[in-house]
């Protein structure tokens, strides 16, 4: 399972010593979790609820929300992970309150067919097109060209909003497949598909972008 | 043997480790002959990692300020 993200700014604070110093009224410790984490609720939020003021409400409310709940917080799962259920939380109860749902509460996946175009294929399944060399394969490279990212963004900004959410919480955030199902309410197949579909674009825009002539 | 096509639809089953070992087995026989297919797999762990890497933002310096002076409000009520 992969943990990234928190573990550089905590050092060895763990999710239990933040906790107690939140509740000790440490404001020093407090800035530096919105500074952790404000960006990444928005983030998560945009797919969910639609709208920009919309999320930024939402994450508001969210912050309230976790202040209420700090004293609860008893560490069966990450700090990070408690507070992406806080926001799910109140986007369902702001959903439920518009009389609509989240858009994957209640879903099939909506795509289907291949996610790579069969005409890239030969009529026995081989490679009539083969994914085209980038030149440059390795994340750290990619990460040093800024529009790598920018790319990555953009793409995954254009995302189905059920997509977006998945990929942004297993990738982008790195939690737990099943972590993931659970926040969501999704199945594990679902949730699979959903990642899968996502995915590929995303490979698919960085071919495009960075794939070489051949 | 698997075709080229279906390890564009198994790949996300096997990075994330949710095949069973005869698909799993299928798959690297593919791989071991295919570099297309490699190159293929290895492009989608590279946009995975990519992923985890995108920038973050800090808040404004207004919505921190609101977000502190909430925590100040609720540091003021009995706990
Ligand atoms: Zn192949």
């Amino acid at each position: 399972m992969r943990t990234h993200g928190d573990t550089a700014w905590l050092g060895s604070d763990s999710d239990q010593e933040l906790v107690q110093r939140l509740l000790r009224r440490d404001e020093a410790a407090f800035v530096r979790l919105v500074d952790t984490y404000h960006f990444r609720l928005l983030r998560l939020a945009l797919p969910l609820v639609g709208s920009r003021s919309v999320a930024e409400e939402t994450v508001q409310d969210t912050w309230l929300a976790i202040l209420d709940g700090l004293a609860g917080f008893e560490g069966r799962c990450s700090l990070k992970t408690w507070m992406f259920h806080i926001l799910l939380n109140r986007a369902r109860s702001r959903a439920a309150k518009e009389g609509r749902s989240l858009p994957f509460s209640a879903l099939g996946p909506a795509e289907e067919g291949p996610v790579e175009e069969p005409e890239r294929f030969t009529a026995a399944g081989m490679w009539a097109v083969p994914p085209s060399p980038w030149g440059v394969e390795s994340p750290e490279a990619l990460v040093l060209r800024g529009e790598a990212m920018e790319c990555i963004e953009e793409v995954l900004a254009q995302l189905p909003a059920n997509q977006r959410a998945v990929v942004t919480l297993r990738d982008v955030e790195g939690l737990a497949a099943e972590e993931v199902r659970e926040l969501l309410q999704l199945s594990e197949s679902n949730q699979r598909v959903l990642l899968h579909r996502g995915r590929a674009k995303l490979r698919r825009a960085l071919e495009e972008r960075f794939g070489e002539a051949r | 043997m698997l075709t080229c096509q279906q390890v564009t639809e198994l790949v996300t089953r096997y990075l994330e480790g949710q095949m069973e070992w005869r698909q799993r087995v299928a798959f690297w026989c593919h791989l071991a002959v295919c570099p297309h297919c490699r190159r293929y797999v290895r492009q989608m762990r590279v946009t995975i990692a990519t992923l985890g890497k995108l920038p973050e933002e800090p808040p404004p310096p207004q919505e921190r300020k609101a977000l502190l002076e909430h925590y100040r409000a609720w540091s003021q009520k009995p706990e």
